[in-house]
């Protein structure tokens, strides 16, 4: 591998990495600081993406599309949290497993229902819809770049808002001691479903914004339901910075995996994982 | 003495039912069989082969081999762990006369298996598994679509011709993927080129970006991929967006743009893929079958509908030298065996190991249609490595 290809290979990492954080970053605030394990976190990722496709086929423009999906993804993840989820808080996970995958299969059968089983595309808005060129048969996408640029942007606001607001405080004292929270007079529950619809919101834009890129199909959910369960567990559950980090140790595993290791590709990231939880079973970064 | 009269009397009343039964049903009724997906991600292309099928039964008057038609239906949810399960209901319970069945190989395998077993005829409509008419290939299976080796030989043959030397391949890691490649390989290099670079990742994974760098790097004449639906849109799109497409020509085959055109949009124009079927094939019998289809189920064919459509043609042949009882096997067999399928797709025969000797076309992306550029290949049979008949 030759130097440029080298700098190349770590720009597909780094790139492949933020996205994935983009995904993760809302299983990190719904698993690890509600407690909730949700596997319908895959589910959101694939309505954003239909939301994508028909709000885009429907206005002409993603970024419109994105515009009008992020409030009806908030509202929708609202919805759900007041009718199902707010029930299973002070249950055991296997109920809450069960609640969500049967989501799972609910909101596959909808799509089906409402969009059919087809694959399909969606277009890159005009203004991002460049090459920049980098050798003299290869181009990079200026719409991965934006990407990339969005998903630095929400790793550090999501961390400001956890980290240095009140809101942040009352979702991170709500985790720690949820009857406290409520003794001192706080609507735990308001907050818990602000941090919920917020979860989905952000797995629907994770969604939106992979649509251009992975087109839109049947059961794009479950694919990556995985990858992010393995980021959130090895940056430590809870932890905004332990997830970027993961997903950038599991982006750069997988690239140079896929070129270098190319025999044990497929289990490259879980090797990581377990050799992460060796070192450390908590995970990279603890709760924080 | 009492007791035992009536005995005798009871079997003999029972035999005689069984026996009228049993010459009623032979009389009666044939029994098909059709275990294909009805959920998930291949429902579209059972639904095709289902409807094929049923159209061939309809254009014969409701009938094959002169009977009425009885329809055992399994959705066997393209999942290799039901497969046996699955295949037993339609063989041991309904006692089918022929498994017609599936689109997923792994299935297709487990079914071929309980078929052989019991000693019941089988018609693969779909599945490519060069094994199921190699390795596994037995008098009572037939397949009425192709091997894997099939297109991505033929594409093979087109890349030399068009004077390339060095091409690189791409594919999931799995035994179709595999299969593709090696008969791309088999024909390239037979032709004077050389596959500098194979490379594979693990299914389903649709990060492409690394093998993009890859290529880009090697600079390869060339490059030949297998990949199927969504990640066939995806691979493409990416293809286009990191400026391969311009540069290095991209062949693949045919399932890379079977109903994936419209997902791709402009990256997908103008690719050439290799595949027994196409649009815009200049012959009667397939413009005759598409109106035909449309009417019927208000939607366009595509090759999994013809498959299906042969299927039928080919049980029909059979049955048709056995003087349509489908008891009686060996003449079926021999009927299918020497049939000449007037297929949508261009007539073909079967080879010495049940897989059809056939046309492979060269296509061409074109809107979402996949038009016929010219044949690659003209009567192209498998090489059914590994078959003992």
């Amino acid at each position: 591998m030759d130097f440029a290809t080298f700098l190349i290979q770590t720009l597909n990492a780094l790139q492949y990495g933020l996205l994935l954080f983009l995904v993760a970053s809302g299983l990190t605030l719904v698993f690890g600081i509600m407690g909730i394990i949700n596997l319908a976190h895959g589910s959101f990722y694939m309505i954003g993406a239909y939301l994508a496709f028909v709000l885009t086929s429907a206005t002409g423009s993603l970024v419109l599309a994105i515009v009008l999906g992020i409030p009806l993804a908030l509202l929708f993840g609202a919805f759900l949290e007041w009718l199902l989820f707010s029930h299973l808080y002070k249950r055991d996970h296997l109920e809450q497993v069960l609640l969500t995958y049967g989501l799972i299969l609910v909101f596959e059968e909808l799509r089906s229902l409402l969009v059919g089983n087809d694959v399909h595309g969606v277009n890159i808005p005009a203004f991002l819809d460049a090459s920049i060129r980098l050798t003299e048969v290869m181009t990079y996408p200026v719409y991965r770049l934006a990407v990339s640029a969005v998903c630095v942007v929400l790793a550090v606001a999501l961390y400001f808002v956890i980290q240095r607001t009140r809101l942040g405080m009352m979702i991170r004292a709500g985790n720690d001691d949820r009857t406290m929270v409520e003794a001192l007079g706080i609507n735990i529950n308001m907050i818990y479903r602000v941090v919920f619809a917020l979860g989905v919101a952000l797995a629907a834009l994770a969604g939106m914004l992979a649509a251009p890129m992975s087109s839109v199909f049947p059961n794009m959910g479950s694919q990556v339901l995985i990858i992010s369960f393995v980021i959130v567990v090895i940056g430590g559950i809870g932890s905004v910075w332990g997830a970027l980090v993961a997903a950038l140790i599991v982006g750069f595993a997988d690239t140079f995996g896929k070129v270098l290791l190319p025999e044990i590709s497929g289990m490259i990231v879980y090797l990581v994982m377990a050799v992460v939880l060796l070192w450390r079973p908590e995970g990279i970064l603890k709760k924080g | 003495m009492k007791p035992t009269k009536h005995i005798i009397g009871a079997t003999a009343l029972a035999l005689a039912l069984g026996a009228a039964f049993g010459s009623a049903q032979a009389d009666d009724k044939v029994k098909v069989g059709l275990m294909l997906p009805s959920t998930g991600t291949y429902a579209a292309l059972g639904a095709a082969i289902t409807n094929g099928f049923k159209q061939f039964v309809a254009e014969n008057g409701g009938k094959l081999g002169g009977r009425e038609v009885e329809y055992y239906a399994v959705d066997d949810e393209s999942d290799p762990a039901k497969a046996t399960e699955n295949a037993n209901k339609l063989v041991k319970r309904d006692k089918v006369d022929v498994l017609v069945g599936t689109v997923h190989s792994g299935v297709a395998l487990a079914m071929a298996k309980v078929a052989r077993d019991n000693k019941t005829l089988m018609i693969v409509p779909n599945a490519g598994a060069d094994e199921l008419t190699g390795p596994l290939c037995a008098p009572t299976l037939f397949r009425s679509s192709f091997t894997n080796w099939q297109p991505a030989y033929a594409m093979g043959k087109v890349a030399a011709e068009k004077g390339h030397k060095k091409v690189v391949t791409l594919t999931w890691k799995y035994a179709a993927g595999q299969q593709s490649t090696d008969g791309f390989k088999e024909a390239f290099e037979q032709a004077g080129g050389k596959v500098v670079k194979e490379m594979t990742l693990p299914f389903p994974n649709v990060e492409f970006q690394p093998f993009l760098t890859e290529i880009a790097a090697l600079k390869p004449d060339a490059v030949y991929v297998f990949f199927a639906g969504a990640g066939a849109a995806k691979f493409v799109r990416d293809y286009q967006a990191a400026g391969l497409k311009a540069s290095i020509p991209l062949y693949g085959a045919g399932f890379l743009t079977d109903g994936t055109l419209e997902a791709m949009g402009d990256a997908g124009k103008g690719l050439l893929t290799t595949l027994h079927y196409a649009d815009g094939l200049d012959n009667k019998k397939d413009a005759a079958f598409r109106l035909n289809y449309a009417k019927t189920y208000k939607m366009q064919p595509d090759v999994y509908a013809v498959q299906g459509y042969d299927a039928a043609q080919l049980y029909q042949a059979g049955l048709a030298a056995a003087g349509g009882d489908p008891s009686k096997q060996e003449a079926v067999i021999k009927g299918m065996e020497a049939a000449k399928i007037d297929s949508p797709r261009g007539a073909f025969t079967l080879s010495k190991a049940h897989n059809p000797v056939q046309d492979v076309y060269l296509r061409q992306a074109e809107g979402t249609q996949n038009k016929v550029v010219s044949t690659a290949i003209k009567g192209l049979a498998d090489p059914a490595r590994g078959c003992k008949m």
